[in-house]
């Protein structure tokens, strides 16, 4: 992980500030940790592939600005100007989607599925979990990242654009997030 | 042994939603003897989505975000506004991302607040040059301003701070001194309005931490301090979530918008306009009652509405009323004198959106509303929001600043006679 870290802050210093016309030279940088094909293989970094665009940009927006902190998505984001972040949203959302991981027991999921029910997952990340304007899709995301999403949200260390998810959390215990992350990762 | 009544009605609810909605859980469970369901969340359960339906229409609805890149001046579309005759809008500053409540400085400074962002703004207005300036970053949504005697009052989610003399630092502000933090730190409905009333007092909301649940005492209230933040009373119970507080100029009764439950039904509740007629003893509903006359369907049965205090107005379904502000300036016609702007920041839990605009109360001699009538209309187009109004400031001359979180814009609205005789 750390190596992948070092690779994607040196390719990134090569490449310097963003430009509007060097989105698509920058992007590859983005995706040597998040993915080739808008699915990651890097443990805790997110998939990226078919992101709401709305919420891509609140996202880099916020890590430009240091409202959300992880390491080197500030770094990465840090100077990047307005239109360059809206130029990455619109390139992320391009990205097809990732797939669902396979299997699943079935006792797990059904569990799994009654908490998303429970917690109206469903509801603003839509039946599908593909999202809508500013909520991201789950539909595809790593176990591994909507778990650490959720538990962040929950202590505190992440807020939120705004309250939304902090507030969904609040009567979930960790069990909840481990299964609910089974679950929708996936879901298909 | 006896189950509340509310809770077995729950439960029940609970489980026939979940059968009907989850057609391979039943065959599951026949599979896996073992399997034990997930509890069903209490009545209490703290969510923004508690009791939401699990309808495909319902399902389209969510918290909206405004964008997080201001919209540029030339492109904020002024011209979709309708005002009556005689007023103009016109932006008196933009680029500042999630612009929401204001106050001015003795020096003229204009304060702006953010609720998504950790930013205040400072407007200068230097001979008709105006500048945005960051005044503040790393705050903990920062959304309540006051000023008072040099003194800038700042209330984050979960303490208030004051700077005294800040227009004389505006490029170099000095951290701002704690005055009270026994505040929560709940995130839902966390943001505070703050406004300084004529007893030279603090006054501030605490919301409640959910959607719809049994809050703890600290919390759907009003409370109010003193400058030094001593003597904290709490002067109305019951209150969901305020954003919106003014002083009736003459009676010195505070006024007060407030926002209602969602996921109950597409047009009910109603949001509210209050008075608050008795301090410390008024009882605004919450979570008993809605809208003054709807009694919640989980917590509602026994007491229902029985003692609450009723709005002076319903205001519309999830309208989402933010900044009251009672005109008291010279600039406007006669009639505006001592009515009540109220801003519609504007639905998200409706499929039809309602709100965007800004209405007129007009109030009879005994303090309750005679009339209301829609003044700024427009930032709804195509159930699409071209601008969301948070909040309004009357400047010296009598002109009204208004604050947009959409496009990140203050606006300033004036009236001119020659406006309404010229064609």
């Amino acid at each position: 992980m750390r190596t992948i870290v070092t690779i994607c802050l040196f390719l990134a210093a090569l490449s310097g500030r963003a430009s509007a016309q060097n989105v698509s030279e920058k992007l590859p940088t983005c995706l040597a940790c998040h993915g080739e094909s808008g699915t990651s293989q890097t443990e805790n970094v997110p998939s990226l592939g078919a992101q709401n665009s709305p919420y891509a940009l609140i996202q880099l927006f916020m890590f430009r600005e240091g409202l959300r902190t992880a390491d080197p998505m500030n770094e990465m984001m840090k100077g990047v100007a307005d239109a360059d972040l809206q130029a990455f949203a619109d390139a992320i959302a391009k990205l097809p989607q990732p797939k669902a991981a396979e299997g699943g027991d079935a006792q797990r999921m059904a569990h799994g599925q009654v908490l998303a029910g429970q917690n109206h997952c469903n509801m603003c990340h839509r039946a599908d979990f593909s999202g809508q304007e500013n909520v991201p899709r789950l539909g595809g995301q790593r176990e591994d990242y909507l778990l650490k999403s959720l538990r962040e949200y929950k202590s505190g260390i992440r807020h939120g654009y705004d309250a939304s998810m902090a507030d969904v959390v609040q009567p979930m215990s960790d069990a909840d997030f481990v299964d609910v992350a089974y679950y929708i990762s996936r879901a298909k | 042994m006896t189950t509340p009544i509310h809770t077995r009605t729950l439960l029940m609810a609970g489980l026939v939603a979940g059968l009907f909605a989850y057609p391979g859980l039943s065959s599951a469970q026949q599979q896996q003897p073992a399997a034990t369901p997930a509890p069903l969340p209490s009545p209490t359960t703290n969510s923004v989505l508690q009791d939401a339906p699990n309808s495909p229409d319902a399902q389209k609805l969510a918290p909206v975000a405004p964008p997080p890149i201001a919209t540029a001046a030339d492109k904020i579309q002024l011209d979709k506004l309708k005002l009556p005759k005689g007023f103009k809008l016109e932006v008196y500053a933009s680029g500042m991302v999630n612009a929401r409540s204001m106050a001015r400085g003795d020096k003229g400074t204009i304060f702006v607040s953010t609720r998504l962002l950790d930013h205040i703004y400072a407007v200068t207005d230097k001979n008709g040059k105006r500048e945005v300036i960051p005044l503040y970053k790393g705050l903990f949504r920062p959304n309540g301003l006051a000023f008072k005697d040099g003194t800038l009052y700042i209330a984050e989610l979960n303490k208030i701070s004051k700077v005294p003399g800040i227009e004389d630092h505006l490029t170099d502000p000095p951290k701002p001194t704690l005055i009270y933090d026994n505040l929560p730190s709940d995130e839902a409905h966390g943001w505070k309005y703050l406004a300084i009333g004529p007893d030279n007092k603090l006054y501030f909301n605490v919301g409640a931490p959910c959607n719809i649940c049994m809050p703890p005492d600290t919390h759907a209230q009003l409370r109010r301090i003193n400058l030094d933040g001593s003597g904290m009373e709490v002067i109305a119970r019951g209150t969901r979530q305020v954003v919106g507080l003014d002083f009736h100029p003459v009676s010195h009764v505070l006024y007060f918008s407030e926002n209602q439950r969602d996921w109950l039904s597409e047009d009910l509740p109603n949001d509210k306009l209050n008075r608050l007629q008795h301090p410390g003893k008024d009882f605004f509903g919450f979570p008993y009652c809605h809208q003054g006359d709807v009694p919640d369907p989980v917590f509602g049965w026994g007491r229902g509405c029985d003692g609450v205090t009723k709005p002076l107005a319903k205001l519309g379904p999830h309208v989402a009323p933010l900044g009251v502000r009672f005109y008291t300036g010279k600039m406007f016609p006669k009639e505006y004198h001592d009515a009540l702007f109220i801003v519609r920041h504007g639905s998200w839990n409706k499929t039809h959106k309602l709100g965007g605009d800004i209405e007129v109360a007009w109030l009879k001699p005994d303090g309750t509303v005679k009339t209301i009538k829609p003044f700024l209309e427009g930032f709804l187009q195509d159930n699409k929001y071209i601008g969301r109004p948070v909040d309004i400031l009357q400047m010296p001359d009598g002109a009204l600043l208004i604050s947009d979180d959409w496009n990140g814009a203050v606006y300033r609205l004036s009236y001119s006679t020659e406006r309404v005789s010229s064609r």
